[in-house]
């Protein structure tokens, strides 16, 4: 407690390259699953299609899935030996950004169809009723979900922040490149350093607890 | 709308950014858990990296995942001990040239007490063999790593096949993590001298049996065959073995002790 401590105010640039590079990596691919899965989420909760409960059961799936399952199937495919192999991701920040925002899309598109759902059918009908055009309906729609959309993000940041299946899988732990506090814990408690593995388990929890605050100050007191 | 096309405008602004490209070419190398954990790579690599410009990025796993990500093309060069998975790797055409690096051996380590009696063992195979005849658990890599492909090349010398017995615990794990849990089952092992090094401090354990032939370990480099891999990063890859075996590698390797001891050796 007291290495943890020390290693913290005293600056050590290691250390706080790691909690910087985790909170970069976790930052880009919660953005990058934000992009596709709540167009998926509002897809699959407006309104009934076929195929949609399929679709619905499906990401729930993905997102029970164990994180090293998500690391294989993106290794699979970044891989130089895989499809997306020319774009050289394996091993690198890009690798790793990747796998998070694989793992995190379904969180992200689940929990924005979940929110999206339980929305009171007449809203829609006054927006409609009001003479709003689409766009107009979707952001309203969208706002009035804000506290869901929040809860979304909140959940996709800390299945990416907290994993290290797919960060080892497809980073590698190569230090000053991609080891984060997860690998980086990995790899002292493996070799015995348990003060220093315990050290950045505190700063990853102060960092949970940091960014869950900060968004939920963000977030409506009034949940709809 | 305007707002939707200025935030997508930050966003690309943003991954342009982070997917910068560094100044100097990058140049992964997959190598055996000890020559990290020993911290031999984290003290000559800087200086490599300072003569000759390229930015190396380790992957430390096992001698077994090493050579299969080079297979795979996901690295550059590979740094292993194992002779026949790396005879077997240049013959199927993975690799395009390589070179012996170093040497050190492999120890047999068991709680002091030691009730197995290995300590009165003349060779390595007896010491394994009074261990299976004992009570205590004896923890293997249980990865193919270099050590554990070693370890069953004992085992076979010894006539007993250890595998499924409920004192043999494969543990799928780093050399310094198989030690930590042997110390806490006060269990056997066998583990690579520089990584015993490294680790002794934190451990319990004792080296109980040594300087069996049979224990030698020999550290190779492998270049990843750029006729398979024309991406990777062959010119990298055949400086760094040319640094690892020439002079002032050579001079670093000979130079590098922990707490006094020699880690690796080099060939005449």
């Amino acid at each position: 407690m007291k290495e943890a401590f020390f290693l913290l105010v005293s600056g050590d640039p290691e250390t706080w390259g790691i909690v910087w590079r985790s909170l970069r990596f976790s930052f880009f691919s919660t953005l990058f699953a934000l992009l596709p899965g709540i167009p998926v989420g509002v897809a699959l909760g407006v309104r009934e299609w076929r195929g949609r409960r399929t679709l619905v059961a499906l990401l729930n799936a993905f997102m029970a899935l164990p994180t090293v399952v998500i690391g294989l199937l993106a290794y699979s495919l970044i891989s130089r030996s895989g499809p997306l192999g020319f774009l050289d991701l394996m091993y690198s920040s890009g690798g790793v950004v990747f796998g998070q925002a694989f793992l995190a899309f379904p969180v992200v598109a689940s929990l924005t169809q979940a929110g999206l759902a339980k929305l009171d059918p007449r809203f829609r009908e006054t927006l409609v009723t009001l003479g709003a055009g689409p766009w107009r309906r979707l952001f309203s729609t969208l706002y009035e979900t804000r506290a869901v959309l929040v809860a979304a993000v909140v959940a996709a940041f800390g299945r990416v922040t907290g994993e290290v299946g797919v960060s080892m899988m497809l980073g590698g732990n190569i230090r000053f490149s991609t080891r984060t506090m997860t690998t980086a814990i990995a790899l002292d408690a493996s070799k015995g350093e348990f003060e220093r593995a315990v050290s950045l388990g505190v700063v990853l929890l102060a960092v949970a607890i940091a960014v869950n605050v900060a968004l939920h100050a963000l977030a409506p007191r009034e949940a709809s | 709308m305007k707002r939707l096309v200025s935030l997508l405008l930050a966003l690309a602004l943003g991954s342009a950014l982070f997917a910068q490209t560094p100044a100097t070419p990058r140049l992964k190398l997959a190598t055996t858990t000890s020559t990290e954990q020993s911290g031999l790579l984290a003290y000559m690599l800087p200086v490599f990296e300072k003569d000759s410009g390229y930015k190396v990025e380790v992957i430390a796993v096992g001698t077994g995942a090493s050579l299969k990500i080079g297979e795979k093309g996901d690295c550059d060069v590979v740094l292993v001990h194992a002779r026949a998975l790396e005879d077997a790797f240049m013959a199927a055409g993975f690799g395009a040239d390589r070179k012996d690096v170093m040497y050190n051996d492999f120890i047999v380590l068991g709680p002091a007490a030691d009730p197995a009696g290995v300590a009165k063992a003349k060779t390595a195979t007896e010491a394994l063999s009074l261990i299976a005849k004992s009570d205590a658990s004896f923890v293997s890599r249980g990865d193919k790593s270099g050590t554990h492909v070693k370890e069953l090349e004992v085992w076979k010398a010894s006539g007993v096949n250890p595998v499924g017995a409920a004192w043999y615990k494969e543990a799928g794990q780093g050399m310094s993590q198989v030690i930590i849990m042997a110390d806490q089952m006060k269990g056997y092992t066998i583990a690579d001298r520089a990584t015993w090094l490294a680790m002794k401090d934190k451990s319990t354990l004792k080296i109980l049996s040594q300087g069996d032939a049979v224990l030698f370990n020999p550290y190779g480099i492998i270049t990843v065959n750029p006729a398979k891999w024309p991406s990777s990063n062959y010119a990298g890859a055949k400086a760094l073995m040319e640094f690892m075996t020439g002079p002032k590698g050579r001079e670093l390797i000979a130079a590098y002790k922990i707490s006094g001891e020699q880690c690796f050796y080099l060939y005449k």
